[in-house]
């Protein structure tokens, strides 16, 4: 894992780079994450490749509600030589989501990329195939964000089946 | 070209052509191809375990485009998780990957656990180690049946059924259920092992390499076995790590990339054991490493039956584990705990952790966001299964459409763990 | 016992030639004697009771899993339990030749219309067991993507437990042939839509069936 001075290193290289790219570096239970920008997202993903961070272990939505921007794309990144795990964040707008797609660089972002769109509504620019993976093609709305209600619904039994309006038919 | 010497017969065949045919399917196909066929596998299918949907493209017998349609068992676990407390979650989380429960529980609370800092006491580590490579045999020992299930034998899957029963009365000796124990708890185990378990589990570990040679001599130098399985379905390193492939797939192209000794995690590092790897990556390869995966992890628990530290089953910080029972008819504090945490659970301070371990299909990680309150904010599963079955399409292709079922129970995914 | 004798005529009734060799092989009892005789060997039922007892003992299951309960329905099947003890471990990969669907495990949205493709492809008569917590009822996942059994088949049994017993699955198996050799009328299917859906190739124009409903349930 690189410590909190490593990680300060890695951001300073590619603040070098490009200057706003990274907003932020969070160091918590001695795993590091960088906060990068939406937009250069894919530019900060392609430089830790780079560095060795060439194995993108998963990549998976968050939904920050209420807070603005609302949603969160997570790509957990790994160096098998160091044996070294990096998390970037990258974080999109509820209005208009939208973030690059890494699946020329990585190519598993595939099909997590789809789930991450399927669930959230994060559209990946530049993905071959972005259609809802998980749940029906025609299905409407987002259900992993935190404002789309459980749903579910109470079971029924010959003792309280009368309770459901024209139970019988 | 006719070879001097053979029969009449052999010499008519070859005689015969197929241009005149040729000529008269020319106007339906497109020159050199021929017109393809798409066919649909599942989602209910025999050989595709579970309810996995393939669109195969085929020209002739021979496998031109693969597209896998998944979510048919998409059960909203992710979001059921966000409506539980975080002790409430470990049994929902259990039933994602339906063959690797407690590796689903262990990656969750190890998650949880590091998320709230609390430290896990050596018994418990044991005793987690113990169950978690029980399962990983018991998971070996279902694919090899199913799988060899659908290479067309029968008596496998009895044998591998039979020591898998014998697996499932441990666990239900040490946890009470047979599947989805809820064993590993956030900070420890649910409960100390239960005297006699040890020496039916010795037992076990002491059989265990012979019916794996059993298998073998079934299996190894099967004629059928051979054929369908060597040199089938290779795929590169590069190219599967490129498509974020773990766990065996991977170790079969000879990459020995295995989290229990790259990143050890629940006192793996005390324990001798090898990490058996591939040479070329084809469909016997991934057999192979996971048969002698089977015999490292009955290593595992014999060591960590042998080295199994005293001292307590779980933490005892009152905060997060729930106080003995005993105790309760005693001490008013123990009650109180003892009510709040089944009320409400435990308060986990904001943050966000993402915990990888190793399971029998690859890296499981889990990712837990805290927003402070007693329900966590986000879990999600990167499940090896979901991420390995991308790697179908390049292994298959160009391939002839019965490779296609072997890779794919060679493959093994689990589509509880697709689809979560 | 009056015996009336008389000659048969060659290419006669037919049914009056048997009677009379059954007559002739009970020759020589008499009054209890020729009671006892009948009853011991001669077992009387109606034709529909005894296809019942036929179908019941011999049901083809579907090889349809679906998710943890799979696991433990194959268990069914295998070394400790083996279900072939009761005869039914002819399980059919084509629901053509299947008459009894087991839902083993959860039912997403998504694999409603599928399931209820399948139920209809199956012959009468079928049966249905829902077996474990999500199929009956959505147990621990009541959620967005889940759906009770309830909502668009008609389930005979169901078996409770996440996921159950094999030996539960036994059970319910065995009350699925008690319900057959018991209850076999069929006709409370009705309220699911599901009776005379059986998807065919050819059907008359006048009585051909309503489209498939796809995950409509008469509650919904």
């Amino acid at each position: 894992m690189p410590d909190a001075t490593g990680l300060e290193l890695i951001a300073q290289d590619l603040r070098e780079a490009d200057a706003e790219s990274v907003l932020e570096t969070i160091y918590f239970r001695d795993h590091g994450t960088l906060l990068v920008d939406a937009d250069g997202a894919r530019e900060v993903l392609a430089r830790l490749r780079e560095r060795g961070f060439s194995f993108l272990a998963s990549l998976h939505g968050v939904d920050y509600y209420p807070e603005e921007p609302r949603l969160g794309v997570l790509y957990e990144l790994l160096d098998m030589q160091r044996v070294d795990r990096l998390t970037v964040k990258a974080r999109v707008h509820s209005e208009a989501p939208s973030i690059a797609s890494v699946v020329d660089l990585f190519p598993t972002a595939d099909h997590q990329e789809r789930e991450v769109y399927d669930l959230f509504g994060v559209v990946f620019e530049g993905h071959p195939d972005l259609r809802r993976i998980l749940m029906p093609e025609d299905y409407e709305g987002h259900p992993q964000r935190r404002d789309f209600p459980i749903g579910g619904e109470p079971v029924l039994f010959t003792y309280n089946e009368h309770t459901v309006p024209r139970y019988y038919e | 070209m006719t070879t001097p010497g053979i029969s009449e017969y052999r010499r008519q065949e070859e005689s015969i052509t197929l241009a005149p045919i040729e000529q008269q399917l020319s106007g339906v196909t497109d020159g050199e191809r021929h017109e393809l066929l798409t066919i649909n596998f599942g989602p209910h299918h025999p050989a595709t375990h579970g309810v996995l949907r393939l669109l195969v493209q085929l020209e002739g017998e021979v496998v031109r485009d693969l597209s896998p349609i998944i979510g048919y068992l998409h059960t909203g676990i992710e979001k059921t998780c966000e409506d539980k407390s975080y002790w409430k979650v470990i049994p929902v989380i259990e039933r994602m990957d339906y063959l690797a429960y407690y590796f689903n529980a262990m990656a969750f609370c190890g998650a949880v656990e590091r998320l709230v800092g609390v430290e896990v006491p050596p018994r418990a580590q044991y005793l987690r180690v113990i169950h978690l490579e029980l399962n990983r045999i018991m998971s070996h020992l279902f694919w090899l049946g199913t799988s060899a299930l659908d290479l067309g034998a029968m008596s496998i899957l009895w044998y591998c059924l039979r020591e898998r029963e014998q697996i499932l009365d441990l666990f239900e000796m040490s946890s009470g259920q047979r599947m989805h124990t809820r064993y590993i708890q956030v900070g420890g185990v649910f409960e100390d092992i239960p005297p006699g378990f040890a020496e039916k589990l010795r037992q076990f570990t002491a059989k265990m390499p012979q019916r794996v040679e059993q298998y073998g001599a079934i299996l190894n130098k099967n004629e059928i076995v051979l054929k369908r399985l060597c040199n089938t379905g290779i795929v590169d390193e590069q190219t599967l790590l490129g498509l974020g492939v773990t766990g065996p797939l991977l170790r079969a192209t000879g990459n020995p990339w295995d989290l229990r000794k790259a990143a050890p995690y629940s006192s793996y590092d005390h324990f001798d054991f090898k990490i058996p790897v591939g040479s070329i990556g084809d469909n016997y390869d991934r057999y192979r490493v996971r048969l002698a995966e089977i015999l490292e992890s009955t290593k595992i628990i014999d060591q960590a039956l042998d080295g199994l530290p005293e001292g307590p089953y779980i933490t005892t910080d009152r905060k997060i584990a729930l106080p003995p029972r005993h105790e309760l008819a005693t001490s008013m504090e123990a009650l109180i705990h003892h009510f709040k945490l089944v009320t409400e659970g435990f308060r986990v301070p904001p943050g966000e952790i993402y915990y990888p371990i190793e399971s029998p299909r690859g890296e499981l990680g889990c990712f837990v966001r805290s927003d402070g309150s007693a329900k966590p904010a986000r879990v999600h599963m990167r499940d090896p299964s979901f991420v390995n079955l991308q790697a179908l399409r390049p292994m298959v292709l160009d391939g002839y459409i019965a490779d296609l079922i072997a890779t794919l129970a060679m493959l093994d995914p689990i589509i509880g763990g697709v689809d979560r | 016992m009056e015996v009336i004798r008389g000659p048969v005529q060659p290419g006669g009734d037919p049914l009056r030639a048997r009677q009379l060799r059954a007559r002739d092989m009970l020759r020589g009892l008499e009054g209890a004697e020729l009671e006892r005789y009948v009853e011991e060997r001669v077992m009387t039922t109606t034709l529909e009771r005894a296809l019942n007892w036929a179908r019941s003992n011999a049901l083809f299951p579907a090889t349809f899993g679906l998710a943890c309960c799979a696991i433990e329905m194959i268990t069914t099947v295998a070394s400790r339990l083996d279900i072939a003890r009761f005869g039914f471990e002819a399980f059919r990969a084509s629901p053509r030749q299947a008459d009894l669907l087991i839902l083993s495990g959860r039912i997403s949205i998504k694999m409603v219309p599928v399931i209820r493709r399948i139920y209809d492809q199956m012959l009468e008569p079928k049966w249905v067991i829902a077996m474990g917590a999500c199929s009956s009822s959505m147990g621990v996942f009541n959620n967005y993507a889940i759906t009770p059994a309830d909502k668009f088949l008609p389930v005979d049994v169901h078996v409770p437990g996440c996921p159950p017993r094999p030996e539960a699955l036994m059970h319910g198996i065995l009350r699925v042939r008690a319900l057959i050799q018991e209850q076999p009328n069929l006709g409370w299917r009705q309220r699911y839509g599901a009776e005379g859906t059986e998807e065919t190739l050819t059907v008359p124009a006048d009585r051909a069936p309503a489209a498939p409903r796809e995950g409509e349930g008469p509650r919904a």
